[in-house]
């Protein structure tokens, strides 16, 4: 059973913000999140505000200049789905189609998806851990062979979205709307890590909603892909992925972005990949000394050092792909 | 239960189409999909499971399109087309699905069925002629324990040619396993 809450139906933006300012105020978009969360006490809502009705935020259009608005309500299986994605960001619909399972795919939101709270089993469980207020970490003792091996310091989750990584990526921002106006925040900028802040995910203040993800226009020469590997076939969240948005010329890297999910409490930008491939032809050797400089600073935890060769063995043959692509 | 605040209504109200019936209904808003079909419509068919999106016996159709029951709330439902596993069936004839899941032993103990049949259902409304995988992965948000799925994707199978009017009969195989 779930907690009491009162719950508003917003039927504005200007609304939704407005009822969001309280403490203990929670947006409800699809709820496949949100609902585990309150039914499992991980925090509490004295009211949810449904943003579902609101006019604007649904679907996925392109832009004068040639970008991608996807509304921040669009579900994941419109977005896995639109023909527009597939065919220019097939990294994106790839990393969609990859999200749990059929139902929760026509259930989540693509903003949902970026906002959605760690799925750490002691943050999630009846422990009082560091991100909830309290003064330990039960990952750093204790089960952690799902948990991060880059980017922890006091608290070591992995963030769990799979679309976030493929976004960011491809230099994706969203738009938020809040009490003190609009913003647009660059996914680069939009992830906070523990060292920074170890009670929240993403640098939303209180009453911010997301209500669009966008994301630029594909260059010529870009490839991208998102390659997901878990414990199961029928559907899990990613025991290590790579997303790869790449710019190539006769051949050869230009630019572009090498991005890990299930590696750290942020989808994880490997710079160090990068600086290996940008100017190189994917050649096995190139594959190869991007992917082990990926893990160059990784440091396990006692049950998660298999992440290691895994994350060498998925960069280095997803980048092989591409290359050959 | 319910707070005596005034942005706290003890209960909800909520119109749907279910199963092809204008219903009202009143509820507290914490309440989801799933309890409200079970506690307050006293539609039992739709399963009640793991409630956190795990297991897929509380799937219904919502507006057409499968979900889970579980991580829907009652309240966001206004004016929604709900179809439970109870509206399959039309009167006394089993719809094809619940009659070859019958007879090829695709439900066991029974318990994740109604999800599946649903899952099912949505499956072949938007493909008539799936493919063993397209079923795997139209079914990979459902959990059996019991008949190890291989029966289920054959039913669905075997259904789709129904449906589709193609003479088809169950393999040997199947019904009676191999030789
Ligand atoms: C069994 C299971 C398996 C899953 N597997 C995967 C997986 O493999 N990969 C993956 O990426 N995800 C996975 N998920 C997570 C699921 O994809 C996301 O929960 C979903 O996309 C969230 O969208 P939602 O609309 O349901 O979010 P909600 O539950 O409504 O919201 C999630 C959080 O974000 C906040 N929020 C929602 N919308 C906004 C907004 N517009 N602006 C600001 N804040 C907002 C809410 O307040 C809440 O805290 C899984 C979930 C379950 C239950
Ligand atoms: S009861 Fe809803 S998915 Fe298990
Ligand atoms: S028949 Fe028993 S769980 Fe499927």
């Amino acid at each position: 059973m779930l907690p009491t809450f009162a719950y508003i139906r917003a039927q504005s933006l200007d609304e939704a913000v407005r009822q969001l300012a309280a403490d203990g105020a929670r947006i409800h978009a699809g709820g496949t999140d949100l609902l585990g969360c309150l039914r499992d006490r991980v925090f509490h809502a004295d009211k949810l505000v449904s943003i579902t009705a609101l006019p604007g935020l649904r679907g996925i259009a392109t832009g004068r200049d040639g970008a991608l608005r996807i509304g921040a309500l669009t579900t994941v299986a419109e977005v896995a789905g639109n023909p527009t994605v597939r065919e220019r960001y097939p990294g994106l619909a790839q990393a969609a189609s990859e999200v749990a399972s059929p139902q929760l795919r026509n259930q989540g939101t693509i903003g949902g998806n970026l906002c959605q709270r760690p799925r750490c089993w002691y943050f999630r469980g009846e422990f009082h851990c560091l991100r909830k207020g309290g003064t330990t970490c039960y990952a750093l003792a204790g089960e952690n062979q799902y948990h991060c091996i880059l980017g922890g310091s006091r608290c070591y989750i992995v963030h769990p979205s799979d679309t976030a990584p493929t976004l960011l990526a491809l230099g994706a921002s969203v738009e938020v709307a809040g009490p003190k106006g609009r913003r647009t925040v660059s996914l680069d900028e939009f992830y906070v890590l523990p060292s920074a802040d170890i009670q929240r995910e993403t640098v939303l203040a209180q009453g911010e909603v997301v209500t669009h993800a966008v994301v630029p226009r594909p260059g010529t020469g870009i490839r991208s892909s998102y390659r997901k590997v878990r414990a199961r076939g029928s559907w899990d969240f990613a025991l290590a992925g790579v997303a790869l948005a790449l710019r190539f010329d006769a051949g050869r890297v230009v630019d572009g972005r090498v991005v890990l999910s299930g590696a750290a409490p942020v989808p994880w930008r490997s710079r160090e990949a990068e600086s290996v491939i940008v100017g190189s032809r994917l050649e096995p050797d190139v594959c190869r000394r991007a992917a082990v400089a990926a893990m160059a600073s990784a440091v396990p935890l006692k049950r998660n050092g298999y992440k290691v060769p895994l994350f060498t063995g998925v960069i280095e043959e997803e980048l092989g792909k591409l290359g050959r692509a | 239960m319910a707070s005596r605040r005034p942005d706290h209504p003890a209960t909800a109200q909520i119109r749907l189409d279910l199963n092809g019936e204008q219903t009202t209904v009143a509820f507290a808003p914490h309440k989801t999909l799933l309890e409200v079909l079970r506690e307050d419509l006293g539609l039992t068919g739709t399963k009640h499971g793991c409630e956190l999106g795990e297991c897929g016996t509380c799937t219904v159709l919502l507006d057409g399109r499968p979900v889970l029951s579980c991580l829907v709330l009652g309240v966001a439902c206004d004016g929604a087309e709900v179809r439970t596993v109870e509206g399959m069936a039309d009167g006394p004839r089993l719809h094809p699905l619940q009659e070859t899941f019958a007879d090829l032993g695709a439900a066991q103990c029974g318990y994740c069925t109604p999800g599946f049949l649903l899952a099912s259902k949505a499956l072949l409304a938007a493909n008539a002629r799936p493919s063993r995988d397209e079923i795997k992965e139209a079914l990979a948000g459902n959990l059996c324990r019991c008949t190890g799925y291989l029966k289920i994707y054959e039913a669905v199978e075997l259904a789709a040619a129904k449906m589709r009017g193609d003479e088809a009969e169950p393999s040997e195989e199947t019904l009676y396993g191999r030789p």
